[in-house]
């Protein structure tokens, strides 16, 4: 009888996607050792979200409010969770591997003693106790581990597991007290500034169209948001492109840009350098168009197009509309 | 104003990484190790500030880990930092992070910083744990993933911008504080000639267990609250399949295929 208990992460007023998919891993572990699957809501006015929280199929929804957690504040939130964790005793805790998530996960976890695992891409049991799979120096091999502490925390990796399905349940709402005092919490967001780029980050897309730079200009990059358009894709790119000042530093994927983990990656006159690959290669199905039939990433690709992108992709964005009669 | 910035040795980003015959370890042998990429921009935030207010402010690198981080903490040295500290004792190997986290919060309770500055993440297992665990161990503020810093005019505050899935945050933090660094926040400097050839004189002050307020069981491997480690390599992907055909035909046929086959539009 573990109990497992999910961080919901809450930004800008917006129950993010990542937690549907965390409600999925965290529902497989309850069903192995018959716990229950809790939820934790912190903020200042989470009640708009509780709602939302109970269309999926949980026991418990703890709703921790404070005014101090208005803004996202590391000490506040971590205070708050741990409140959470004191009642409603779970042996494991999910967050998602968010900025968010790995920003309190740690806090957290020397704060209760627990272990944690950050940006793992597979969480299981072995012996009741949880068994993940991580990737390891810059992706290049994965690690498997085993946790042996009394409370076991993990950060998951978007894209992962299905979002869970929403069907109403009967969740029950608990209330957890926070004291907090302002000068408890020495640090907090202040501000957030949303990227021109508009849409989804990187880190959070399904599908990825990425370029290179054979894209050649900024402007040319529309070609590839055209065709992220009709697939419900974000733009991505290689580092450069960035460097070559095409798109900003917040679509660089690889070493030194977003680790990325969508279902379908284009990568658009990209060559494929390791740096860039690490960044991508756990993509679900990946394809590559590139005027040059021997590039490395054609090595690493599902579907290979030897071809100049200028003609390839606008054809593609014709071909999806077609089939998705838009 | 006391600036420490906490530096990790971590195998080159070019290193070829080979798991070991038995699959618990990575060869290490032949693998060139540097300081954490990102940890350059820690040591050169911390001496940038120090240049600023010029009023005696130092700077102390500090490390865990066996002798081979000397070299990291020399180098270090020579861009100018004016301390450096090197964790090590037999006690401390095989910790985790957060037992190192643990043992690194100890030694810097006696120094007292105004300012940690730390990687973003240790390129070695991407866990980009240390440092909030540090700072909740020492009870500081902290924010992740800087690109800008801005020390407040009175010393006493920071505003830090830092990268976010969509955007940017702004984080307002009171010292002292804990600050982890991101590409971008700086230029980090070369050492000068001059600055290697101080550093080889200076002395790195070594810290074992028995000088910090924590028993054997609370570091190192004793502590460490997992098991069972194991490296797989990297699932091969099946052959590509090169779509040949015009133009035309190659967009119709991926876009079916995309469908058909790996069901994935
Ligand atoms: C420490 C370090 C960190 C790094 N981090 C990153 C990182 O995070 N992300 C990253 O991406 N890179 C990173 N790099 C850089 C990396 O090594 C490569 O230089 C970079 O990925 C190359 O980008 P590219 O593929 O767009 O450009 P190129 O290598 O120049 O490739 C362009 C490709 O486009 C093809 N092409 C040209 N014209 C057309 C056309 N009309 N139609 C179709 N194809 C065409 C060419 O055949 C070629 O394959 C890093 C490097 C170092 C040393
Ligand atoms: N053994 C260590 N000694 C000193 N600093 C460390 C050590 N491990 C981690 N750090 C710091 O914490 C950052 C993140 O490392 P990690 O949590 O290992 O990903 C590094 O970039 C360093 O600044």
């Amino acid at each position: 009888m573990s109990n497992v208990l999910v961080y919901a992460e809450i930004r800008e007023g917006v129950f993010k996607g990542i937690n549907a998919e965390l409600i999925t891993a965290a529902q497989s572990l309850a069903k192995e050792t018959g716990g229950e699957v809790q939820l934790a809501l912190v903020g200042s006015d989470v009640d708009a979200h509780v709602g939302e929280a109970q269309r999926f199929d949980l026991v418990r929804v703890f709703v921790a409010k404070h005014s101090e957690l208005a803004h996202y504040s590391s000490q506040g939130h971590a205070m708050a969770l741990e409140a959470i964790i004191e009642r409603g005793k779970p042996k494991f805790v999910l967050f998602g591997a968010t900025a968010m998530g790995k920003d309190l996960s740690a806090r957290v976890a020397a704060k209760v003693g627990a272990s944690l695992f950050t940006d793992c891409t597979e969480v299981g049991l072995k012996d009741g106790n949880l068994k993940v799979i991580r990737p390891v120096y810059s992706g290049k091999v994965y690690m498997e581990t085993v946790s042996k502490a009394a409370i076991q925390m993990c950060s998951i990796r978007p894209n992962i597991y299905p979002p869970a399905e929403r069907r109403s349940s009967s969740a029950e709402v608990v209330e957890i007290p926070v004291a907090l005092s302002a000068d408890a919490i020495k640090g907090r967001v202040t501000e957030t500034i949303k990227a021109t780029t508009g849409g989804k980050d990187v880190t959070e897309s399904e599908v990825i169209v990425a370029g290179g730079r054979a894209l050649k200009s900024g402007e040319n990059f529309a070609i590839l948001q055209k065709l992220a358009d009709v697939i419900g894709g974000t733009v991505g790119s290689s580092r450069a492109a960035v460097d070559a000042g095409y798109v900003p530093h917040s679509t660089q994927i690889g070493q030194t840009g977003k680790v990325v983990n969508p279902k379908l990656y284009f990568a658009v006159g990209i060559s494929g350098a390791i740096q860039h690959l690490v960044g991508m290669r756990t993509s679900k199905v990946i394809v590559a168009v590139n005027k040059d039939e021997n590039a490395p990433i054609f090595q690493k690709a599902d579907y290979g197009i030897v071809g100049d992108l200028f003609e390839v992709v606008p054809l593609l964005t014709e071909e999806f509309k077609a089939m998705l009669g838009k | 104003m006391k600036l420490v910035a906490l530096i990790k040795n971590v195998p080159d980003t070019e290193a070829k990484i080979k798991i070991n015959a038995d699959g618990t370890d990575i060869e290490t042998q032949g693998i060139k190790f540097v300081m954490n990429p990102y940890d350059e921009y820690a040591v050169e935030q911390a001496l940038l500030i120090k240049e600023q207010l010029k009023d005696g402010s130092t700077v102390t690198v500090v490390s865990l880990g066996p002798d081979r981080v000397m070299e990291s903490l020399r180098t270090a040295l020579a861009m100018g930092a004016d301390e450096a500290i090197h964790v090590s004792d037999p006690a401390f190997e095989g910790g985790d992070s957060q037992g190192n986290a643990r043992v690194l919060a100890e030694v810097l309770k006696p120094v007292a910083p105004d300012l940690v500055f730390c990687g973003k993440q240790g390129i070695d297992f991407d866990a980009a744990q240390t440092p909030p665990a540090v700072a909740e161990y020492l009870g500081l503020s902290q924010a992740l993933i800087a690109v800008e810093f801005k020390l407040g005019g009175d010393g006493k505050t920071a505003t830090v911008k830092r990268r976010v899935e969509g955007g940017d945050e702004i984080v307002t933090l009171t010292l002292p504080a804990l600050v982890s660094c991101e590409k971008g926040l700086n230029e980090p400097r070369y050492a000068s000639l001059p600055g290697i050839m101080k550093a080889k004189k200076k002395e790195i002050k070594k810290i074992a267990l028995s000088s910090i307020g924590l028993g054997a069981g609370r570091v190192g491997k004793s502590a460490a609250q997992s098991h069972g480690q194991k490296f797989h390599p990297l699932p091969e992907r099946p052959p590509v399949k090169m779509i040949a055909g015009e133009p035309k035909e190659q967009a119709k046929e991926l876009v079916r295929l995309l469908r058909a086959e790996a069901k994935i539009i």
